[in-house]
């Protein structure tokens, strides 16, 4: 099985990365651009081992290392 | 009394931090980020430079190598713990300091000499400063940009002018507060983004960071006494 985490940094902290695409596509043209994000993915596989235990353990990832929980969320979804 | 410099893979100010501390009488030894072990140390400092390569967050790999154990207990005893730059963002991610470190606003490396004004001298960083004074010191990072989490932190630096007063101007990179350094509550952990320990000698732009790490290697003399 293959986990895809999908890490946000929360609305109320700023993303500079983000505001800076933001205002480089407006310069392109597209000005009804409003806010851009910059996420990361990070994907995790564990063969062998069954969807349950892949969103436990990854969740266990999730809050000890690949999230920060001071300023960001996580998604995890599971493929074969 | 003896004070572990901690260098991970990637960090490179270790043997300047080093140079510093022992320039103010203290012994160093440096110690490996694989050491699980931080026995007859009196205090501990994580230096600057780019822990595990910075990957994924700043400090969010350094925050688990085996050594960070071993820290955390040295904290918990109340003894001194220092965070210079990528130190202070692996005390961040650690838990040992509230918060986080992100990219400058202006998604720069900013490398030049600040200034900051000391908030507290309630801690082991600023403890034979004064309050209101203000430092220059060089600030060296692009995740420098403070975050807090849920609580006020005990804030002991801030960015400002030249004649101490805070401004967005003042701020190099965004951070809540002008937050440049803090501390934990009863100031036995502290961090800071700027680097001390490049500013202590004549020939260096400036020599305001004798005052912080002077406090620091006081704290651990006082640690020493009290345990003797």
């Amino acid at each position: 099985m293959r986990a895809v985490v999908t890490i946000t940094r929360r609305d109320e902290i700023a993303d500079p990365e983000g505001a800076t695409i933001a205002r480089a596509l407006v310069d392109l043209g597209y000005g009804d651009v409003g806010t851009v994000r910059v996420n990361r993915t990070v994907e995790v596989s564990m063969p062998g081992r069954d969807r349950e235990y892949v969103l436990s353990a990854v969740r266990g990832m999730c809050e000890k290392m690949l999230a920060n929980p001071v300023m960001e969320d996580y998604e995890i979804e599971i493929f074969d | 009394m003896t004070v572990g410099i901690v260098a991970f893979p990637g960090t490179n100010c270790e043997h300047d931090v080093g140079y510093a501390l022992e320039s103010f009488g203290a012994t160093t030894v440096p110690v490996w980020h694989r050491e699980t072990s931080l026995d007859g140390l009196e205090a501990v400092v994580l230096p600057g430079g780019f822990a595990h390569g910075d990957y994924l967050r700043t400090g969010a790999i350094a925050r688990f190598s085996p050594v960070m154990a071993a820290v955390e207990k040295l904290a918990a005893e109340g003894r001194p713990v220092l965070g210079i730059c990528n130190g202070f963002q692996v005390l961040c991610e650690a838990g040992l300091l509230p918060g986080a470190l992100i990219a400058n606003r202006d998604l720069r490396f900013i490398c030049r000499p600040v200034q900051l004004r000391v908030e507290s001298t309630d801690s082991i960083l600023t403890r034979a400063a004064a309050v209101g004074q203000v430092l220059t010191i060089p600030l060296n990072s692009y995740e420098g940009n403070y975050v807090p989490g849920p609580d006020a932190p005990n804030t002991i630096l801030r960015y400002c002018e030249p004649d101490g007063s805070i401004t967005g101007r003042a701020n190099p990179n965004g951070s809540s507060g002008s937050v440049a350094g803090i501390a934990n509550q009863t100031g036995t952990i502290a961090g800071l983004m700027p680097h001390p320990e490049r500013a202590i000698e004549d020939f260096m732009a400036s020599t305001d960071g004798r005052v912080l790490l002077e406090s620091f290697v006081a704290s651990v003399e006082s640690v020493g006494v009290s345990r003797a």
